[in-house]
């Protein structure tokens, strides 16, 4: 494992590895509280603002983070981000995967679906996330876990 | 426990959020808010977001709610100061900001209350 703390998530999970040929560093961090998605949403601004992302891009993607950690904690009773350096050839992009051993996503089309909440939510973690970012992916299984993965490219 | 502050102008409640607020922050703001304008009599709540650099769905139910339970106690809230790159976020994440005024800077918000703070 990856996980530089040490409580790993033992959901396992191919989005871990999904973009492997194109990660050049990788940091993990947990998440268990409020604390957490705050100092994820710090880190996830530095790095965007590292590979210089414009300001609209570096607000969507730390939103969209914020959302997905908010999740992780709260469906899926905690868990861990890895937060990606991705290069493909000239181009810049972060990825980052959450990942829970929670119950799952028993119906992913339905959970996708703006406004649908489970948790008393507004049901626009997940839509409005993958809504802001380039690339979203999600791995769940009921009773095992659920993994979404998100890229933002530099333009 | 940490807190934002609301201060006190006349019959009108200010807040300026300043910090990266974790959910149990917002919270507490909004409860304290609604606390205020009743202990208070309010007429008027503004609150400044010009240094908040990311509103999220939490963040921006929190707001709704305030609004909402402003009005229900008679008074009116303004939202100011939203950043552009927050803006465009916001709407491409599918929230409104249903039912919530907002004016472009304090001036404007007090403007909006009905206010003039010349």
């Amino acid at each position: 494992m990856n996980a530089a703390h040490n409580n790993a998530v033992s959901f396992e999970t191919e989005l871990l590895e999904r973009d492997e040929r194109l990660r050049t560093a990788r940091l993990s961090l947990p998440l268990r509280t409020d604390e957490d998605v705050v100092h994820l949403r710090k880190h996830v601004r530095e790095r965007a603002v590292a590979i210089a992302l414009s300001l609209v891009d570096q607000t969507k993607l730390v939103t969209a983070a914020s959302e997905l950690a908010r999740n992780t904690i709260k469906y899926g009773g905690g868990g861990e981000v890895h937060l990606d350096a991705l290069t493909d050839g000239f181009k810049k992009g972060i990825g980052l995967i959450f990942v829970d051993a929670g119950p799952g996503i028993p119906d992913l089309d339905l959970a996708l679906r703006d406004g649908y909440t489970t948790g008393g939510g507004l049901g626009l973690g997940l839509s409005g996330s993958k809504r802001l970012c380039d690339e979203f992916a999600i791995d769940t299984r009921p009773g095992e876990g659920t993994a979404v993965c998100i890229i933002k490219w530099k333009r | 426990m940490e807190r934002i502050p609301i201060l006190r102008m006349g019959d009108l409640l200010l807040v300026t959020i300043q910090v990266d607020m974790h959910d149990r922050l917002a919270m507490t703001l909004q409860d304290d808010l609604t606390e205020r304008i009743v202990s208070d009599g309010a007429k008027g709540v503004l609150i400044d977001i010009s240094a908040l650099d990311l509103v999220d769905s939490f963040i921006g139910r929190m707001i709704s709610n305030t609004a909402a339970m402003a009005r229900v106690l008679d008074a009116q809230t303004v939202v100011v100061g939203m950043q552009p790159a927050v803006a465009i976020t916001l709407v491409e994440l599918g929230l409104t900001l249903h039912g919530v005024k907002t004016a472009l800077n304090v001036e404007k918000g007090m403007a909006l209350l009905g206010k003039n703070i010349f």
